[in-house]
């Protein structure tokens, strides 16, 4: 019978020397198989003294005990190897670029309309559209502009026939849809117009958003209050400085033209605003008494105003772009700057 | 309108800045355009007159002369123009005067000291370029500061005046409006009646008396053709953009500029019998002042003598009768015509005029008479001796009624949400000059006759506002109930479409409206596309019917910008003409909104471990499926202009015909240069926004079968059709029928493709025998067999 210390040690000694599961089983066999060592030692039990034999049982299974620990402890060892090695084998490079379609993005022109959709929207304004090829009487005539007024030749319109032509504003959007709802009314109406005119800063097609809200207490000071709020808001800048300035559109009165603090140079004087510290940014006014008249609301009993801003123009004071030309080129490189 | 600053302050000088003032003026709606000085910076230039010249001594062009500047003694200064002579007045610059470019010194110039410079008008900065000297007048006092002499201490007003303020188109008018504003006193020259000392007359008749509401004329006689105009008046013509002609036409000019009053005169000893105000008729003609000759039309109203058409009525004189150099004898008219009837006439002969602008917008109609006696007086003081005017002969028709205008202050309040109260209001309408009365609590206000935009309560309600300063009215929120806008759940917005496209590496683009007749005429065979009458150019001539062509453009363009790989979409209108008796009701023209895209070069953009491909009709069908998606609309191969007519197919939602997607015509391809193909697709916007708001079915706990069916049929049968009558005619278990696989080649005959399919089966409540499998994979076998020959494979 070997010496169980020393069978001992040869297991020890023999697992730390295998480096795979497969031959760590047969060495198991070895020492703890049928015909292994300790089995072995086991079968001379029979010879040994009866007083002696439960103390040398006791040695056997303690020489188990540790060979079998031994065992374990080199199988957790060699698995934690191989998944230490299958790891370090599928290690990739994280840096290369990931894979797949690319994104697009959207107009810069529909990305204004958007902003300017939502804030208003968030007051509770609804969206209405209307035909870009518009008659006369919606574009001119319901707005208090009868023929040969001379507020027509402001206008440098495109004509299709006699009575048709492109919309040289969004304004007709407001007669249709006091048309067909009754007041309570806010709506804007988002959308290109058309005018006959093209040079450094101006395009034959570019885009509006008309306003309109006719409700009862729906005065001068409620016009100034929201279109102050929404510039603010548009601009994110809670300080920017607003003013109002009489003018003249048929199809209001009081009138005005609204200007802001140039968000350029913040009022400093810049070439934008040509050193006057202000931008001319939009023109708005009361519904004119006319205008309620070709759509049958009462005046005596509804206030309204109405405001038309230009697109373009926001989206070039936002976003600090120098060429009105450049959002109807289409240049890829332009576009992408504003995804 | 553009005037000089000086020429307003002799009427009203309120304690302000130029540019304060300008302010005034923008703040309360007269918008200043522009502020220019007369004229640059520069100091220290008199006048100068050139007493005597000697030859420089060591140079060939100079010439050293002795100027009289105003000093003690003459001074010596070198001087190379060639326009230098004895006597000469000109500008002359002293030592130590800053000219805009440079400052003058003591000089020795070619060993010659030189104590000053004359000055031609472009070193000044008074005009580009020069061609010599600038030679003042004989008059022109020596050694008076040149500025003070010509008045160059003036600044230029340019103002945009809104079309309802005709009463701002003369000097006086704007002095009225400043004085409103700024509470400045104004005086305003006086106008009295020039005394007759001339006998001959000329007969008035006015035949259209709803056009012409008043006419005075009168005729001058003895005006001297030498008489100048004097330097004051030259000047202020000039600062407001006239050029001086001669005294005549100045003095008419320059009453014009002033009152706001155009005159006409025309040469008396042309003209022949009664003078005649009526409508022209078809088919006669008038040579204008202009050289232009215009056919009249019976709309347009003229003045005429016996013989023949003088005048285009307001808006501009005939050639025939107009005052020349030698003009001594003249008729002087003075008129009221109604805005209406001018309007647009001068714009649809392609003609403008300052007195037609006026007209047009609208002239005080009590302010002829006066601004005749005035202009009258004008030329009798400077036309010479025997300057003399006859009687004004005067007719006078139904002028504009001016009723009074109710005001009501509550209603101003409530209009503006200011507490005003009726002292303040009174106090504001007197500042304006406007003369009312107070009965039943509200004001009754007199528009005066040149304010043609105070017809209506609101119109003085803008007064009141303007007046009190937009910018004191107060800015608040609007009271009134909120509500909560609808959401229609089963309509798509069109940002959730583009967003869409966005995620699908799609760029937008916006392309214009009016596109080439070409492309109509090549992406939607169009021949007679909506036609704009007035294009800005030809290849922006017509409206367009598809948005293809734009898409196209913006890919060449790309394409030229060194782009490889081009996604982009747009949304927007498209434009047919209705065919007779089509959805009348709804207009001549249809407008439908579209959306479509377009996809060249690589499928993904070139990156690594992915295998270049260039992008197919199956990839941006597979983007239309995305955006109809969850419908399943319908594609049917068909032929369209713009497209292969091999890979084009319209798109089916249901029945209706909703959009077409294909490759470009390789033709179109060769035509606009494009080196690959381009594959592109265009839907209604309408037919992608329906959406079916979602409704519960019981997911079933029972297990599912999948079984796969292949089966080789011919080349030519469309595997779309064949799905289709798959899942029309499944068997109830079967949940799905989907395409996996499409095969041709080794083991498939040459005509022949393999289709394999994955056929889903499940039950709702029990789990499905072997017995159900099969005869549902059987009879979905068969009905290939039958209606497509399809061969099972094995």
């Amino acid at each position: 019978m070997q010496d169980l210390e020393q069978i001992q040690l040869d297991a020890n000694a023999l697992f730390q020397s295998i480096d795979t599961l497969a031959e760590l089983d047969q060495a198991k066999a070895r020492f703890l198989g049928k015909q292994g060592a300790l089995a072995a030692a086991m079968r001379t039990l029979g010879a040994v003294p009866a007083e002696e034999r439960p103390a040398l049982g006791a040695r056997i299974n303690e020489a188990k005990a540790a060979i079998e620990n031994a065992l374990r402890l080199r199988r957790e060892a060699i698995q934690a190897a191989q998944l230490e090695s299958q790891l370090r084998a599928e290690a990739l490079d994280v840096t290369l670029p990931g894979r797949g379609l690319g994104r697009g993005g959207e107009h810069p022109v529909t990305r204004t309309m958007e902003r300017i959709e939502g804030l208003f929207h968030s007051l509770g304004f609804d969206v209405a559209e209307g035909p870009e090829i518009e008659t006369d009487f919606y574009n001119f005539t319901a707005l208090n502009i009868p023929q040969d007024h001379p507020a027509r030749a402001m206008h440098d319109t495109f004509y299709v026939d006699a009575n048709h032509l492109l919309r040289t504003h969004t304004s007709p959007v407001q007669i249709r849809h006091m048309q067909a709802h009754e007041p309570p009314l806010k709506v804007i109406a988002p959308g290109r117009v058309y005018r006959c005119d093209s040079d450094v800063t101006h395009t034959p097609m570019f885009h509006q958003v008309e306003g309109l809200w006719v409700d009862e207490h729906v005065d001068f000071s409620a016009l100034k209050g929201l279109l102050a709020e929404f510039m603010q808001r548009f601009f994110e800048q809670d300080d920017l400085k607003v003013r109002f300035r009489p003018s003249f559109f048929p199809f209001t009165e009081p009138s005005a033209e609204m200007d802001i603090g140039c968000v350029i140079c913040r009022g400093a004087g810049c070439r934008v605003c040509s050193h006057t510290g202000w931008l001319e940014v939009l023109g708005c006014g009361m519904v004119h008494p006319e205008v309620f008249r070709h759509v049958g609301v009462d005046s005596e009993r509804y206030l309204g105003f109405a405001f038309g801003l230009g697109v373009e123009r926001l989206a070039m004071l936002r976003y600090g772009v120098n060429d009105l030309r450049l959002f109807f080129e289409n240049d890829l490189r332009f576009l992408a700057q504003f995804n | 309108m553009k005037f000089s600053e000086n020429w307003l302050r002799t009427f009203v000088n309120p304690p302000l800045t130029s540019g304060e003032l300008a302010q005034r003026l923008t703040l309360g709606g007269v918008e200043v355009e522009a502020l220019e000085p007369a004229a640059p910076a520069f100091d220290g230039v008199v006048v100068g007159e050139v007493l005597a010249l000697a030859p420089h001594p060591n140079a060939d062009r100079l010439q050293v002369a002795q100027v009289a500047a105003g000093a003690d003694a003459p001074l010596t200064i070198v001087c190379g123009a060639k326009n230098v002579h004895v006597g000469a007045k000109v500008p002359c610059a002293r030592v130590g005067a800053r000219l805009p470019a440079i400052t003058i010194k003591e000089a020795k110039v070619r060993g010659v000291s030189s104590f000053g410079m004359l000055c031609s008008a472009q070193e000044l900065g008074m005009a580009e370029s020069a061609d010599g000297l600038w030679l003042l007048g004989p008059e022109a006092p020596v050694g008076e500061d040149l500025r003070r002499y010509l008045d160059l201490d003036d600044t230029l007003f340019t103002l945009k005046v809104t079309p309802n303020r005709s009463d701002c188109l003369g000097v006086v008018g704007v002095a009225r409006e400043v004085a409103a504003l700024t509470g400045a006193a104004l005086a305003l020259p006086e106008r009295p009646p020039v005394r007759a000392e001339e006998e001959a007359a000329m007969p008035v008749v006015v035949a259209a008396p709803h056009a012409c509401l008043r006419y005075c004329g009168r005729v001058v006689r003895g005006i001297d053709p030498q008489a100048a105009t004097p330097a004051w008046m030259v000047r202020r013509l000039e600062r407001s953009g006239l050029r001086a002609v001669n005294l005549i036409v100045d003095v008419t000019n320059y009453v014009m500029l002033e009152w706001g009053q155009p005159l006409h005169a025309f040469d008396w000893a042309k003209l022949e019998g009664t003078i005649t105000v009526r409508l022209a008729r078809e088919a006669e003609k008038l040579m204008l002042l202009n050289g232009q000759t215009v056919s009249l039309e019976a709309d347009m109203l003229v003045i005429a003598d016996d013989r023949r058409v003088l005048a285009l009525a307001g808006i501009m004189g005939g050639e025939d009768s107009a005052v020349d150099g030698a003009t001594t004898d003249i008729f002087l008219e003075g008129a009221f015509f109604t805005p209406g009837a001018l309007a647009g006439r001068a714009r649809r002969l392609g003609l403008a005029s300052d007195s037609a602008y006026r007209f047009e917008r609208g002239v005080d109609f009590e302010g002829p008479r006066a601004a005749l006696e005035y202009a009258t007086r004008l030329l009798v003081s400077l036309g010479g001796a025997g300057a003399r005017c006859g009687e004004i002969t005067e007719w006078v028709g139904t002028l504009p009624a001016r009723d009074p205008i109710r005001l009501r202050p509550e209603r101003v309040r409530r209009v503006l949400g200011v507490s005003l109260d009726d002292t303040e209001m009174a106090a504001l309408l007197a500042r304006e000059g406007l003369a009312f009365d107070v009965r039943d609590g509200a004001f009754f206000v007199l528009p005066p006759s040149a304010r043609f935009d105070l017809a209506l309560e609101v119109d003085l309600i803008e007064e009141l506002a303007r007046l009190y300063g937009y910018d004191r009215l107060p800015s608040g929120a609007a009271r009134g109930a909120s509500h909560m806008r609808p959401m229609p759940e089963s309509v798509r917005q069109t940002a959730e479409l583009r967003g869409l496209l966005v995620a699908r590496d799609y760029q937008e683009v916006i392309n214009y409206s009016f596109v080439a007749p070409e492309w109509e005429a090549d992406f939607a065979h169009q021949p007679d596309p909506v036609r704009l009458r007035n294009p800005i150019a030809s290849h922006l001539a017509v409206m367009r019917s598809n948005l293809m062509g734009g898409l196209i453009e913006t890919l060449r363009c790309n394409l030229n910008r060194s782009q490889e790989r081009v996604r982009i979409f747009e949304v927007g209108r498209c434009f047919l003409r209705r065919r007779d008796g089509e959805d009348a009701g709804e207009g001549t023209f249809s407008q439908p909104i579209r959306i479509a895209g377009l996809c060249y070069g690589s499928a993904k953009a070139e990156q690594w471990g992915v295998p270049a491909r260039e992008v197919d009709f199956y990839d941006i069908k597979g983007d239309v499926e995305a955006l109809f998606w969850p419908h399943r609309p319908r594609f049917a191969a068909a032929p369209h202009p713009a497209l292969h007519p091999g890979q084009s197919a319209q798109v089916f939602l249901g029945q209706e015909l909703v959009g077409w997607v294909g490759q470009i015509h390789p033709e179109w391809q060769q035509k606009y240069a494009l080196p690959r193909p381009a594959v592109i697709f265009e839907l209604s916007l309408e037919a992608l926004k329906g959406r079916a708001l979602p409704a519960f079915a019981e997911i079933s706990r029972m297990p599912q079968v999948r079984r796969d069916l292949a089966v080789t049929v011919d080349e030519r049968i469309a595997v779309g059709v064949l799905l289709e009558c798959l899942r029309d005619a499944r068997p109830e278990i079967v949940t799905a029928v989907d395409l996996f696989d499409v095969y041709r080649g080794k083991g498939i005959d040459s005509d022949k493709k393999s289709l394999a399919f994955r056929v889903l089966m499940q039950d709702t409540h029990k789990t499905l025998t072997e017995r159900q499998v099969d005869e549902a994979m059987a009879s979905l076998t068969d009905l290939l067999c039958t209606r497509f020959d399809a061969k099972l494979r094995t």
